[in-house]
């Protein structure tokens, strides 16, 4: 178990390393930061000096090593635009992403998995091929564009919700999110629904046909054999089975959250880190980049991790060693 | 379901003219066609066939175990004194297991993954004896364990089954098949998966156990010297007929259907001086295209234009030996 | 006795194809697409990318039918001006380009490396290999919002990062069925009568695969077709100045809240139809020719 703990931060270490020198070398292409930090009208000395001053006028080795010497002590780098450490930048907003995040994949796992093992225990009712055409339906979504539209139909239209921003925040067991106050919830569910939607089409299709699969094995015949009913069948033994990869589906599921609350974050006006990282996109704020793909692979392997442990717990072949 | 008293005559599994046929795109596949056969109590049936035969639908039939596409078209099983194709799924729920079990080729895929030794066996005893304490349950899951020869009964509760052989499991299966002591035992192809070493141990243990518990047993393979050693009547199935039926003195020695006696000459036998092994000419008709007349006559040294034409109904050709062959094999001649 | 060969109009696979409601509203869907991206300059009332067609006076007109609407101007304008029926036809055949584009390079791509790791093996294909996994285990959104984050916007570069999210699924199917046919025994028995390997395998390989690769690459159109809305609609897809059905929903997010709603709500429902469309075909797909395979 140690030894296994001690790999999965080992391989954590590298990816975190082979991911800083990706991005710090392809951010290079970017585009000259300073040309958009300097007035204007700027005369060229003025540009080398600021140059000079973000350490730009040397070598990109040269900056990588001083980056990475930095990166030791925990400085990821300061933001050209902000002028603040990018990493506490990140680390600010943070939380607000991870409650969307959270917020959307409970609202996969009690939505689509329910309708899923529905769908694929009872694949010729009707209600079941309702299910799957809205699931079709549902992939085929444009995330922003289903974002907006239910902006425009609960704030603009009916005004029951809030259009854009993050609500109240407050504050439980000294971990501050809006997850504790109600104008915060009312200005979560919007953007974790939006964020939601797609991933509850794609997870159900998958319990679905994992369901479907499962029941086509030998042992269910075998369980037939036996005198076991269909409920017994299904809930005893087919979900178990049909949760693995399921359960695989979903680790990587959220992680694409993730990547997909840039877009929730843009519509909604989320003060998140996925919205800090468009902006920064657009002025090319490369530490900010980095520090953010950082942080988002780092999620990444914790996210694995506990796929990881969740797996050990569901198949006894597998173990943590 | 109503007890009612086997017959007289100890006959508790009687079928009659049974069809079950699949219906695909293509068409439909007579997958058992006009089946008739009977067992008694603690009798021990051999279904001899090649794949594709039949003799596994025959099997699914008898407990309804059919897949989508599978329909029973007429026909009867009479099992104790009940007319199983009419039963409904809930009465099939409470026959199957308790007093009709059945062992399936792969022991590996018959059991759930995800589930204990222990949860596996102590299922039928929550299924059909509900009755049973936990402390009961787990003292029967022993006692069977250590019926079928798995050494260590009490670590091997907590092993799931890829910790355990093939024979190993294919054991732990028998035990569960067996754990309701049911009336009847079907085993489909039981050893086929296992190393040669291992089929005629599961095969001897199977047959005893059968024999002690006083449960009748259809057996059902493609090997003729399986059951020749094994079982006292043997039906030989072509596809989806039964094409020779006798008690298995009689067929091994007096077979009159050339299909059978073309099966009997495949037995290797040791110090043989043969000097290789006869085979079977041609292939199987495809199920979907049938020939009109006799269904091996494309492959029958003895077939005439008769055979062709006309399919041979299935008769008693002396006491208690069946068989449907326009020309039977008379005593010492020889086909092949 | 083999059955003799049906032609393709009496098979099984036509036969559901009929009988399927969600394949014929799926072919329906994609071929209306097709058919107007493809004759959409002849069809549209404007170019609305040739600035001497439009004029800012027209700009945010509802649609025809709604109060204050022109007829001239079926589905209303945008902050330009600009017909947005027209934008949204010159928008549709952006994404349909760059997604079939994209996965025919993605499939080209993949399919190469996947039978170059199942027919060198060894180290070759373990590298490959562990490319793949080390993908697989990032979602594909993600690394083409990097890499756009990374080179800027622009056709090419959306392109790139398509093709390289986008050939791991393909690597590895036919990578598995080129195992699969190394291991037959009459492949083995080719191989001691002296057939060159890699003929071989391309025999075997390819038809073997065909089933699951149109399978996949129908679904990856669809998949792409989004992933370019959301990109463009980012910032970091298509440039401004490129027709694109992601930017013209974002022009017409920044006016939503005045109520102007048509400009974002048209060209959005029309890239969910081509989506739709292309999706429901993929399913059908799917339950007929590899129901193994999973992934949307």
């Amino acid at each position: 178990m140690l030894k296994y703990f001690l790999r999965r931060f080992g391989q954590m270490l590298i990816v975190m390393l082979v991911v800083s020198i990706l991005v710090f070398f392809l951010t290079s292409f970017l585009g000259d930061p300073v040309l958009m930090l300097v007035r204007e009208d700027a005369s060229e000395a003025e540009i080398q000096a600021a140059r000079e001053r973000l350490g730009l006028d040397r070598p990109i080795y040269v900056q990588y090593g001083i980056f990475l010497q930095d990166l030791l002590q925990g400085n990821f780098g300061v933001s050209y635009t902000y002028g603040k450490p990018a990493m506490s930048l990140i680390l600010e907003r943070f939380p607000a992403t991870i409650e969307v995040v959270i917020v959307a994949s409970l609202l996969i796992i009690f939505i689509a998995i329910p309708l899923g093992v529905y769908a694929g225990a009872f694949p010729n009712r009707r209600s079941s091929k309702l299910i799957m055409g809205g699931s079709i339906l549902g992939i085929s979504l444009p995330n922003f564009w289903i974002g907006m539209m239910l902006i425009y139909i609960f704030a603009v239209e009916l005004h029951v919700m809030p259009a854009s921003g993050r609500g109240q925040v407050g504050t439980f067991l000294g971990i501050s999110s809006s997850l504790f106050t109600k104008d915060g919830w009312k200005h979560l569910i919007l953007p974790s629904v939006t964020l939601a939607i797609s991933n509850i089409a794609s997870t159900l299709r998958l319990t679905r046909s994992g369901i479907i699969e499962t029941m086509r094995e030998d042992f269910v015949k075998f369980l037939r054999a036996k005198g076991a009913g269909n409920r017994r069948i299904m809930f005893g033994h087919a979900l178990k089975n049909a949760l693995i990869p399921v359960v695989t589906v979903l680790g990587l599921n959220i992680g694409g959250l993730i990547a997909f609350t840039t877009v929730t974050e843009t519509i909604y006006a989320w003060p998140g880190m996925g919205k800090l990282l468009i902006d920064s996109i657009g002025k090319a704020d490369r530490p900010i980049i980095v520090a953010y793909l950082m942080v988002t692979a780092g999620m990444f392997v914790v996210i694995n991790f506990i796929v990881d442990i969740l797996y050990s717990l569901i198949d006894p072949r597998i173990s943590l060693a | 379901m109503a007890v009612s008293n086997t017959h007289s005559d100890g006959v508790m599994l009687d079928v009659r003219n049974l069809c079950m046929y699949f219906h695909t795109f293509d068409g439909v596949i007579k997958a058992v066609d006009d089946i008739s056969f009977s067992l008694k109590e603690k009798e021990i049936l051999g279904i001899v066939g090649e794949s594709g035969s039949g003799k596994s639908a025959a099997s699914y039939s008898i407990l309804k175990l059919l897949a989508g596409n599978g329909k029973i078209e007429s026909g009867q099983i009479i099992f104790e004194g009940q007319d199983l194709v009419s039963a409904s799924e809930k009465t099939m729920r409470q026959v199957r297991g308790d007093k009709i079990s059945m062992v399936f080729q792969d022991s590996l895929t018959s059991l759930d993954p995800l589930k204990t030794i222990e949860q596996q066996i102590s299922e039928m005893f929550i299924l059909h004896r509900p009755e049973m304490t936990k402390a009961e349950r787990r003292e029967k899951c022993l006692e069977l364990l250590r019926a079928v020869g798995i050494p260590k009964p009490e670590e091997r509760l907590k092993s799931y089954p890829f910790q355990l052989s093939g024979g190993m499991r294919q054991r732990v299966v028998i035990a569960i098949a067996l754990s309701i002591e049911p009336k009847l035992l079907i085993a489909d192809e039981p050893t086929t998966a296992l190393d040669v070493t291992i089929q005629a141990q599961i095969l001897r243990l199977m047959t005893r156990l059968v024999r002690d518990q006083g449960t009748s047993l259809i057996l059902i393979t493609h090997d003729l010297a399986v059951v020749s050693e094994n079982a006292d009547r043997i039906a030989v199935m072509y596809c989806g007929k039964l094409v020779e039926h006798a008690s298995r003195d009689e067929l091994i020695h007096h077979a009159c259907h050339p299909y059978t006696v073309g099966l009997l000459k495949c037995i290797p036998r040791l110090r043989s001086s043969r000097p290789r092994l006869p085979y079977i000419p041609g292939m199987v008709p495809a199920m979907l295209h049938l020939p009109q007349g006799c269904y091996f006559a494309d492959r029958c040294p003895r077939a005439q234009d008769r055979c062709r034409q006309e399919q041979p109904q299935l008769i008693e050709h002396t006491p208690g030996h069946f068989m449907a062959c326009h020309f039977p094999l008379q005593a010492g001649e020889d086909v092949f | 006795m083999q059955d003799k060969k049906k032609s393709f109009w009496q098979s099984e696979f036509f036969y559901k194809y009929r009988h399927s409601a969600g394949a014929i509203i799926g072919s329906l869907l994609l071929l209306a697409a097709i058919l107007i991206a493809t004759i959409g300059p002849y069809l549209a009332p404007q170019n609305p990318y040739d600035l001497t067609q439009i004029s800012l006076a027209d700009a945010y007109l509802p649609p025809a039918w709604a109060e204050g609407g022109q007829a001239q101007f079926p589905l209303g304008t945008d902050n330009q001006g600009r017909c947005l029926m027209s934008a949204i036809i010159y928008g549709s055949r952006s994404s349909i380009f760059i997604g079939l584009m994209g996965m025919l390079g993605s499939c080209i791509l993949g399919t190469a490396l996947g039978l170059i790791a199942g027919y060198f093996g060894g180290r070759t294909e373990s590298f490959i290999m562990r490319i793949a996994d080390v993908q697989l285990s990032f979602p594909s959104m993600l690394l083409a919002l990097a890499i756009m984050a990374v080179f800027g916007r622009g056709i090419g570069k959306l392109l790139i990062a398509l093709v390289a999210v986008g050939w791991v699924t393909y690597a590895r199917t036919v990578r598995g069925e080129t195992l699969k046919v190394k291991s037959l025994d009459y492949i083995q028995a080719a191989r001691t009568l002296g057939l060159p390997k890699r003929q071989i395998l391309l025999r075997h390989v390819l038809p073997n695969v065909s089933n699951s690769i149109v399978v996949l690459a129908t679904m990856q159109v669809g998949s792409f077709i989004l992933t370019e809305a959301t990109l463009s609609f980012l910032g970091v897809g298509v440039p401004i100045t490129k027709p694109s059905l992601g930017l013209l929903v974002k022009s017409g997010f920044d006016v939503l809240f005045s109520g102007l709603w048509w400009v974002s709500v048209f060209p959005g429902f029309y890239i969910m139809l081509i989506v739709f469309g292309i999706n429901l075909l993929g399913d059908f797909l799917r339950d007929e020719l590899n129901p193994k395979l999973q992934g949307v």
